[in-house]
């Protein structure tokens, strides 16, 4: 069952109704006893990277979750600070991340972007899948999906890079190694767009 | 390529939904989640819900209408009203709302803005700032409480505060624009665009799809927010919930490149 991680953080009713309206049964998991019957994993996250790991750390969870995505293997999808959260460290925070993705997060340097931009980044904005990863099928490169940071992946491996978005630099917006997947986006906001990735996710 | 956004923006008072004209005479206009049902279907970009009566009662925000807005909502959803505390605004986080906007409180304690932003992240944090025209020229000052109290500052001055103090996205609301619905106050736009390096949303005077056009083309990315525009139709004002298809944003926005 697609299992969402509620730890505090994220919008665990937003993802809950797209899958309501597809029909895919889900459950959401507060405790490491609710992750058993767990086949898939939602990972949301907004907020501040240290605030987002703390929460997670006291959650009960990260041990269970740790042992489901690194021993088991479960497909598992990190949303927004989720996804930033999977890296290894990030500049926003000094704790460690849970370093799922060989990656570390970056701020967006107002002096290297190429063209005036503001931060953080906010809005609808389009990617660019460069692989044909089943999690981005079916999602051409006008799918346009809603964007809310300041901070980006930057992953050590390009192969783990899945999609980029151009936003003054061109940068990673959705990674994947092995079972783990990352979206910089909000795909549970991104009406058709986002809906089509979580059924995606769904069917990995 | 990043687009702009045109966002509703809806006012609660007493649980249902008015439209004011210069933040006076609320018109009901409806039910706050019947709306949001109409806008999810339009996929609109984004959504602004502001409860005007909270800061003047000097009441909590009302947690169980957000609960339900935010349940409701396909799109990215920002909150406002009686927000003066940090652990207010992590509550509505973790209601499922991306953005929480605070005017008051901002002015009263700026470090409120930067207390808010190392807990739910900057990204999160919006300053909604009433600006009201000060007698003849080009000065504005930033009023609270439903337009009844000046606060004697400047918006240039209050947005760079509170940039400073960390705040993610600034919406500028003209007291003398709104409900008004002859176009947007582009001179007070230019003064604070030219002196922040925030996301800018803009509120108030919106009357057609051409003024959002012409907000788009003299600032390029822009939050360009509206009531009445999206919720009444015709001369009368008869009530109806209304936003652009997404051909005709496309539209919009391509011309406003091309001409740009």
């Amino acid at each position: 069952m697609i299992t969402i991680i509620d730890y505090g953080l994220g919008n665990i009713r937003a993802f809950a109704n797209v899958y309501e309206r597809l029909n895919i049964p889900f459950i959401v998991a507060k405790t490491a006893d609710e992750l058993k019957a767990a086949t898939k994993i939602i990972f949301p996250g907004v907020g501040s990277f240290d605030h987002a790991i703390s929460k997670l750390n006291n959650s009960g969870m990260r041990e269970t979750l740790d042992k489901l995505v690194l021993n088991h293997q479960l497909p598992v999808i990190g949303i927004c600070v989720g996804m930033q959260m999977l890296a290894k460290s990030s500049d926003e925070g000094i704790l460690p991340g849970l370093a799922w993705i060989d990656g570390t997060v970056k701020k967006f340097d107002a002096a290297v972007l190429k063209s005036k931009t503001q931060l953080p980044h906010m809005g609808w904005n389009t990617i660019h899948p460069n692989n044909d990863n089943p999690l981005l099928l079916n999602l051409s490169n006008d799918s346009r999906f809603y964007f809310l940071h300041s901070y980006y992946f930057k992953c050590n491996n390009q192969n783990d890079s899945i999609a980029t978005t151009e936003y003054g630099i061109q940068y990673t917006s959705a990674v994947n190694s092995k079972n783990i997947y990352g979206v910089q986006f909000h795909p549970e906001k991104s009406h058709q767009w986002g809906i089509q990735l979580l059924k995606n996710f769904a069917k990995l | 390529m990043l687009r702009p956004r045109i966002i509703p923006c809806l006012l609660v008072k007493d649980g249902g939904l008015v439209k004011t004209v210069n933040f006076t005479n609320p018109k009901y206009v409806g039910d706050p989640i019947n709306a949001v049902k109409i806008f999810n279907e339009k996929e609109v970009d984004e959504l602004i819900v502001l409860d005007i009566d909270a800061t003047v009662q000097n009441r909590e925000p009302d947690y169980v209408i957000i609960k339900n807005l935010a349940a409701e909502c396909r799109m990215p959803l920002c909150y406002g009203g009686g927000v003066k505390t940090v652990e207010q605004v992590e509550r509505i986080i973790s209601l499922g709302v991306e953005k929480v906007a605070m005017s008051s409180a901002a002015v009263s304690n700026p470090r409120i803005v930067a207390q808010a932003a190392e807990i739910v992240g900057s990204q999160s944090v919006v300053v909604v700032m009433d600006v009201k025209k000060t007698g003849r020229g080009c000065n504005y000052d930033v009023w609270t409480h439903n337009a009844s109290k000046p606060t004697g500052q400047s918006p240039v001055d209050f947005a760079k505060r509170v940039e400073n103090f960390g705040a993610g996205e600034v919406v500028i609301n003209s007291i003398d624009r709104d409900g008004v619905m002859k176009g947007y106050d582009l001179d007070l736009v230019k003064v604070i665009r030219d002196s922040i390096s925030l996301p800018i949303t803009v509120l108030g005077g919106a009357g057609t799809i051409k003024d959002i056009a012409a907000l788009i083309h003299n600032f390029g990315i822009i939050g360009a927010a509206a009531g009445s525009l999206f919720v009444f139709k015709g001369i009368y004002r008869a009530v109806l919930i209304n936003y652009p298809s997404r051909a005709k944003r496309d539209a919009l926005i391509n011309q406003v490149r091309q001409d740009g």
